[in-house]
C-alpha cells in the first residue's frame, strides 16, 4: 500500500495508461512544459514526448472538439480542462458531438474521450471559479460522469475512464489535490458505476461524493458516533450512471437519509438521488429525505461568506437530527 | 400514360395553396425540375416544379384557384394522350400529418424499472388524513397495531417508527396474551392525558355535528350465561350472596383491565387514560337514576363487590351518596334484566367512554354445531362515545367480556 | 494537373447523380416522406466532386448539414442514404440521424453535423490523429461561409496552423447564410483571407467549375500530405435552392438565381468540355443521365419499401458496453460481406514518433519571450 496524494494518484493513472496504450494522449492548457496547472501531469512530457502531452492555446471549445475528432478515429484523448468552470465554453463539443456521435451515426462511430478537470470551490476564488457543474453533464444521455473522493478512487477511476469506450466527464476537486490516502500498489482499477460504502452504519445513511466525503461527511459521522448514532456513509463515486442497488440497500437498512453535496441544490445530483429513493424505497423511509447542499447563492470572495455557503459538519448534524426526530 | 401533377407541400405547415400564375400553358413541353406554376402558401409565394418529362396536357386548377396539398392540379403526358383520371394519380398520396404516436407498444426492457408496489395503507382511516411515515405504516401493519390509536410524535402529529414500536409494546391489542398486573399496594395511580391525534379530533368534530352532545354508536352481543350462572351456585356454597349482576360487574372490570383502550374518559380537548378500573352501576332511585362507582372493581373479590354494590345502592336510594362516590370511571353497567327486558340501548354517562346495557338471562333456542339447542342467553348492548372509541374498539372489548362471562375461570388469570 | 478523360466522365456522372438525387429528395420532402430539416446541395456539386476525385478514398471527409450529396459521390449506397432521409431502419443511422447526420464510415465520410461550425474542430482532431499515427492521410472539412464567423473556426485554425495539421478546410461560400448575405455580417467577407491571421495559406477558387475544383484539391492535397500544414480554401459557389426546404428565399432575386442556373451551372459546363474534348458523345452522356435518373428512382423505391425503425432501437447506440462492436451499415442492411472498415494499429503496436513541439524550439521561444 502506498500513501500518496490525490494529485499523485492521478499522475500515476495517467502515466500507467499512457505506457500501456500508445493511443492515449493528454491535451490541455499548461499540461506539458508547466507540468500542469495543478501539477497532475508532472513529468509526463519528459516520459512521453510532445505529441502525447500537448500544450494548447486557451481554446477550450477548439481543443475539446479536436479531442472528440481524434477519438472518433481511434485515439484515446484525455482532455484536461484547467477547471470545469472553463469547460462551459467546450460544452457544445461535449454535449452535441461527444455524447451524440454514436447515436447520430447509428452505431458506426464511438468517442472514447475523457474530459477531466478540477471542480468546486478553490478557496477565496469568488463565483466564476468555484462552481460545481456536474449535474449539467449527468443530465445528458450518452455521457458517463465520475467524481472520485479519495486518491485510491481517483487512480482507479481515471484508469477505468480512459479504458471506457464512452465519453467520460471526470470531476476532480481543487482542494483535494494535496489530500493523501492509501492507494494499493500495482494495477488498481475501480469500476465505473459502483458506489462505495466508506463507513458502515445502521441508524442513518449519508450519501455524498467528491470533496464533501472527507471534508464534511466522514467528520460528521465521527461526531455522530460520539453521540451514539451509527451513520452509514455512501460515496457515490460515479454520478452517471448511479449505483442504484447500493443506494437502495443502504436506505432499506437504515430508513433515514441525508444527502450531502457541495453543489447548488436545484436540479443537482442530490435532487436526482432524492427522486430515486422516494420512488424506489418509499416504504423504507421513516422521515423525508434530508439534504445539505451548497447554498443557492453565488460564491463570494469573503471568507466568512464562503464558509457559510458550503456544507458544514454542523449543517449535516442538524439534518441528521431532523430525520431522527431528535 | 398521363400522370397527375399533385400540389406539393412547399412548407411543413402548408395545407392548401392558391395558384397565382401558370408559367406554362396546355401543350407546352415540360421537363423534370422545370417550374410550371407559382403558388401562394400560408407562408410565402413559391414555385411548383414538374416531377416528370412530357407535355402539359391539361390544367385543372386555373389561376386564382385553390387546392389542397396532394390534390391534382394538372396532367402531364405524351402529346395527344387521353387522361384516365384515376390511373393518373399513381403517386403515393402525401403522408397525412401523423398524430404523435401513442405509447401502445410495450416499452423496451432498458426503461427504468417500475416502482415496487406500495402496500395498502391500514384500514383505520375514517376519511381523515392519518400522518404516518411509510416505515411506521409498514411496521404497524406487520405488528397488527391500529395506527388510529397512536398519537404521532413527529411534525404535524406524524406517527413515526418509535411511536409504533412503543404502542406495540404498551398495547397488546390483538393479542390478549399478557395479563397486566392488577394488584398493587399504595396510592391509586392518576389518570394520564392522551394527546388527541389529528384523526381523533376530526372524528369527534364530525360526529358531534351528526349527533350533538355525545355521539353514540351501538354494538350488541349475545352471551351464553350457563357458566356465569354456575358462579352464583359457588357463592351459595360459600354461604355468601352474589347476584348475576355482580358477576357481570366483575367480568366487566376484568375485561377492562385487559383492554385498557376502553378505559378512557372524554375530557374536551383531551382524552384521559385511566389506570384504575372503576365501574359504574346504574341504580334506579325514586324519580331518577344515579350511578355509583365501584372503585378498583378488578381487584375486589365477588363477595366484596356484591356487598359494596348493595351498600352503594342502598345509600343511593336514600340520596346519601357523596359526590366522589358517583364520579369517575370509564364505563357504566345498566341492567334491566330483572324487568324482563330482552335488550335495550342505554345512554352514556359522561365522561364515560361506554355504557353496557344488560338484558335478562333467558332460555333461548340457538344454533350450535349446526344443531338447534337450548342455551341461557343474555344480550349485552354497548353504547360507545365515538369521540373516544370506535366500533372496532368496542367490539374487541365485547369479545373479551363475552369470553370472560362464558368462561369465568378466565377471571383467575 | 488537368484531369484525365476518365476523371472528367466520373465527375460528370457523379454530379448528375448528386443533382438528380437532391431533386428526388426535394420532391420527397414535398410528399412529406422527409420531414424536419432538409438542406439541398443543388448547384454546389463541383466543390464536392472535385475534392472526392482529386483525393484518396481513405482521406477523411466531412461537412455540416448540407450533407446528402458528398457521401453519394464517395460511394455510399443511394438507397440507404434515401432510407435515412425517410427515417427508415435501412438508413445509414437506422433513422436516428436523418438529413443532417448522414455518416458512412466505410467510405470515410464522417458526417453530418447540426451545429454550425461544430465539425471544424473535429476535422482538426482527425488530422491530428493522422499525424499522430504518421499517416499521409489528409482530412477535408467543408463548411459554409457563415460558419467562418464561429469561435470554433478561429480557435481551430490557430491550432491547425500552429501544429501543421494535414487538414484542408473548404469554405463553400454560397454567399448566403440562412437569409443573410455574407458581407452584411462579416468584417472580412473574403473568407480565405482570414487564413493570413494564422499565418496559414488561403486560396479562393471558382466552385462552379468541376475542373478548377479538381485541380485546386489535387494541389491542396499534395501540399498537406507533404507536411506543410493546413490550407483554407474558399469555393465561390451558389446554391440553386433555398437554404432549406422551408426557405421562401426572399433575400435574393429570381433574376440572380436564374443567372446562376443558366450561366453558372457546373453540370452543363463540364458537359460542354467533355464534348469539346471528345471524351464522350452526346448519346453516351445522355445514357449516363438516364442511368443516374434510374439509380435515384431505385433509391426512392428502396427507401419506400424499407421497414420503419422499431422501438427496440430506443436505447441502442448510446452507452457502449465492453466488447460491443461498431455497426457496419451495409452489412447490417444488405448483408454485404465485402465491407472494408477503417482500422488502426492497436495501442500496443503503435509507435508515436511525431514531436509536435521539439523541446529546443519551445525553449527558444521561451527565451525569446523572456528577452
Amino acid at each position: 500500500m502506498q500513501n500518496i496524494s490525490y494529485r499523485e494518484a492521478l499522475n500515476q493513472a495517467l502515466g500507467e495508461e499512457m505506457e500501456r496504450d500508445a493511443n492515449v494522449f493528454l491535451m490541455g492548457e499548461e499540461v506539458a512544459r508547466y507540468n500542469g496547472a495543478y501539477k497532475v501531469s508532472q513529468g509526463l512530457l519528459d516520459r512521453f514526448g510532445s505529441a502525447r502531452v500537448v500544450d494548447t492555446p486557451i481554446s477550450e471549445l477548439g481543443f475539446a472538439g479536436l479531442g472528440v475528432g481524434a477519438a472518433m478515429v481511434g485515439l484515446r484523448p484525455v482532455i484536461e480542462m484547467m477547471t470545469w468552470n472553463f469547460a462551459i465554453l467546450a460544452m457544445d463539443q461535449i454535449v452535441n458531438n461527444a455524447a451524440k456521435i454514436r447515436h447520430m451515426s447509428g452505431g458506426q462511430l464511438r468517442c472514447p474521450i475523457v474530459v477531466r478537470g478540477a471542480s468546486g470551490a478553490g478557496g477565496r476564488l469568488s463565483s466564476q471559479h468555484s462552481q460545481c457543474l456536474e449535474s449539467g453533464y449527468v443530465n445528458i444521455p450518452g455521457l458517463k460522469v465520475v467524481a472520485p473522493a479519495t486518491p485510491a478512487d481517483a487512480k482507479g477511476l481515471l484508469k477505468a475512464s480512459i479504458r471506457d469506450e464512452n465519453p467520460v466527464c471526470f470531476f476532480e476537486a481543487e482542494l483535494l489535490y494535496n489530500q493523501k490516502g492509501d492507494v494499493p500498489e500495482g494495477e488498481h482499477l475501480v469500476p465505473i458505476g459502483k458506489a462505495d460504502i466508506k463507513r458502515e452504519g445502521t441508524d442513518v445513511t449519508l450519501i455524498t461524493y467528491s470533496r464533501m466525503l472527507t471534508w464534511t461527511v466522514l467528520p460528521a459521522a465521527e461526531e455522530l458516533a460520539k453521540q451514539g448514532i451509527s451513520a452509514e456513509v455512501v460515496d457515490l463515486r460515479t454520478l452517471r450512471p448511479l449505483d442504484v442497488e447500493t443506494i437502495l440497500a443502504s436506505v432499506n437498512k437504515t430508513n433515514r437519509v441525508v444527502i450531502v453535496e457541495e453543489s447548488w441544490p436545484h436540479a443537482s445530483v442530490g435532487t436526482d438521488v432524492v427522486d430515486l429513493i422516494q420512488r424506489e424505497a418509499f416504504d423504507a423511509l421513516d422521515a423525508p429525505i434530508g439534504r445539505v447542499s451548497g447554498l443557492d447563492v453565488n460564491m463570494a470572495y469573503a471568507a466568512a461568506l464562503e464558509a457559510a455557503t458550503q456544507p458544514s459538519v454542523e449543517r449535516v448534524l442538524a439534518a441528521v437530527n431532523q430525520v431522527l426526530y431528535r | 400514360m398521363a400522370t397527375a401533377v399533385l400540389l406539393p407541400a412547399l412548407s411543413p405547415t402548408m395545407k392548401d395553396g392558391k395558384i397565382t400564375k401558370w408559367l406554362k400553358k396546355e401543350g407546352d413541353k415540360i421537363s423534370s425540375g422545370m417550374a410550371i406554376a407559382e403558388c401562394e402558401t400560408d407562408k410565402s409565394n413559391l414555385e411548383i416544379e414538374a416531377y416528370d418529362d412530357g407535355v402539359l396536357l391539361k390544367i385543372l386548377v386555373p389561376e386564382g384557384g385553390s387546392a389542397p396539398v396532394g390534390s391534382p392540379i394538372a396532367y402531364i403526358g405524351k402529346a395527344g394522350e387521353k387522361i384516365d383520371a384515376e390511373a393518373a394519380v399513381k403517386a403515393v398520396p402525401p403522408k397525412k400529418d401523423e398524430p404523435a404516436p401513442e405509447p401502445t407498444a410495450p416499452m423496451p426492457a432498458k426503461a427504468p424499472a417500475a416502482s415496487a408496489p406500495i402496500p395498502a395503507p391500514p384500514a383505520a382511516e375514517a376519511g381523515a388524513r392519518l400522518r404516518a411515515s411509510p416505515l411506521a405504516r409498514a411496521i404497524a401493519k406487520d405488528q397488527g397495531v391500529d395506527l388510529s390509536s397512536i398519537s404521532g410524535s413527529g411534525p404535524s402529529g406524524r406517527i413515526v417508527k418509535k411511536d409504533v414500536e412503543q404502542a406495540a409494546k404498551a398495547t397488546p391489542a390483538a393479542k390478549v396474551s399478557t395479563f397486566p398486573k392488577a394488584v398493587r399496594g399504595g396510592q391509586r395511580p392518576e389518570p394520564t392525558s392522551v394527546p388527541v391525534g389529528g384523526m381523533r379530533k376530526v372524528i369527534a368534530q364530525r360526529l358531534t355535528e351528526v349527533k350533538p352532545g355525545v355521539p353514540h354508536f351501538y354494538l350488541t352481543i349475545e352471551v351464553e350465561m350457563e357458566e356465569a350462572m354456575a358462579v352464583k351456585e359457588q357463592a351459595r356454597a360459600l354461604e355468601t350472596k352474589v347476584s348475576v349482576n355482580d358477576v357481570i360487574v366483575k367480568a366487566v372490570a376484568v375485561a377492562l383491565r385487559r383492554f385498557p383502550r376502553l378505559n378512557q374518559q372524554f375530557a374536551g380537548d383531551k382524552i384521559l387514560q385511566l389506570h384504575t378500573v372503576d365501574v359504574g352501576i346504574a341504580v334506579a332511585i325514586e324519580d331518577g337514576l344515579i350511578t355509583p362507582i365501584v372503585k378498583d372493581a378488578d381487584q375486589k373479590g365477588l363477595a366484596e363487590i356484591a356487598a359494596e354494590i348493595r351498600e352503594l345502592a342502598d345509600r343511593a336510594k336514600r340520596k346519601a351518596l357523596k359526590p366522589e362516590e358517583y364520579s369517575g370511571g370509564s364505563i357504566t353497567v345498566s341492567n334491566l334484566g330483572m324487568y324482563g327486558i330482552d335488550s335495550f340501548i342505554g345512554v352514556i354517562n359522561p365522561p364515560h367512554a361506554a355504557l353496557l346495557a344488560i338484558g335478562e338471562v333467558a332460555k333461548k333456542a340457538v344454533i350450535r354445531n349446526d344443531q338447534i339447542v337450548m342455551r341461557q342467553m343474555m344480550s349485552v348492548t354497548l353504547s360507545g362515545d365515538h369521540r373516544v372509541i370506535d366500533g372496532a374498539v368496542g367490539a374487541q372489548y365485547l369479545q373479551i367480556l363475552k369470553g370472560v362471562l362464558e368462561h369465568p375461570l378466565r377471571m383467575l388469570f | 494537373m488537368p484531369p484525365s478523360n476518365d476523371v472528367l466522365l466520373t465527375m460528370y456522372r457523379k454530379m448528375v447523380l448528386m443533382r438528380r438525387f437532391e431533386e428526388k429528395a426535394g420532391q420527397a420532402y414535398g410528399q412529406k416522406k422527409i420531414q424536419g430539416f432538409c438542406h439541398l446541395y443543388t448547384g454546389q456539386e463541383a466543390v464536392a466532386v472535385g475534392a472526392i476525385e482529386a483525393l484518396r478514398p481513405d482521406d477523411y471527409m466531412m461537412t455540416g448539414y448540407r450533407d446528402h450529396a458528398h457521401p453519394i459521390a464517395r460511394g455510399a449506397h443511394p438507397g440507404m442514404i434515401m432510407a435515412e432521409l425517410f427515417a427508415k431502419n435501412s438508413g445509414y443511422s437506422k433513422g436516428k440521424g436523418g438529413s443532417m447526420h448522414l455518416i458512412d464510415v466505410e467510405h470515410h465520410w464522417y458526417g453530418g453535423y447540426g451545429i454550425v461550425g461544430g465539425q471544424i474542430p473535429l476535422a482538426a482532431g482527425m488530422a491530428f490523429a493522422s499525424k499522430y499515427r504518421n499517416e499521409d492521410r489528409v482530412t477535408v472539412c467543408s463548411f459554409g461561409e457563415a460558419a467562418a464567423n464561429q469561435g470554433a473556426f478561429h480557435e481551430t485554425l490557430n491550432m491547425a496552423a500552429k501544429w501543421k495539421l494535414p487538414v484542408i478546410y473548404v469554405c463553400e461560400n454560397n454567399r448566403y447564410g440562412m437569409g443573410t448575405e455574407v458581407s452584411r455580417v462579416s468584417a472580412q467577407p473574403e473568407i480565405h483571407k482570414r487564413a493570413a491571421a494564422f499565418d496559414m495559406r488561403g486560396e479562393a477558387f471558382d466552385g462552379m467549375d468541376a475542373i478548377v475544383s479538381y485541380e485546386m484539391f489535387k494541389e491542396a492535397g499534395e501540399y498537406c500530405r507533404k507536411g506543410n500544414g493546413p490550407i483554407l480554401l474558399e469555393a465561390k459557389t451558389y446554391r440553386f435552392r433555398g437554404h432549406s426546404m422551408s426557405d421562401a428565399a426572399t433575400y435574393r432575386t429570381k433574376e440572380e438565381v436564374e443567372e446562376f442556373k443558366t450561366k453558372g451551372d457546373p453540370i452543363p459546363k463540364l458537359r460542354a468540355v467533355i464534348l469539346k474534348k471528345k471524351a464522350a458523345t452526346e448519346a453516351e452522356l445522355d445514357a449516363i443521365d438516364e442511368a443516374q435518373k434510374h439509380i435515384c428512382e431505385e433509391a426512392v423505391a428502396f427507401a419506400d419499401a424499407a421497414p420503419e425503425t422499431g422501438l427496440e432501437e430506443l436505447y441502442t447506440d448510446m452507452v457502449i458496453e465492453d466488447g460491443e462492436p461498431d455497426v457496419h451499415p451495409r452489412e447490417r442492411v444488405l448483408g454485404a460481406k465485402d465491407v472494408k472498415w477503417p482500422s488502426y494499429p492497436s495501442g500496443q503496436e503503435l509507435k508515436v514518433t511525431w514531436d509536435l513541439e521539439p523541446a529546443a524550439a519551445a525553449a527558444k521561444a521561451e527565451e525569446k519571450g523572456a528577452a
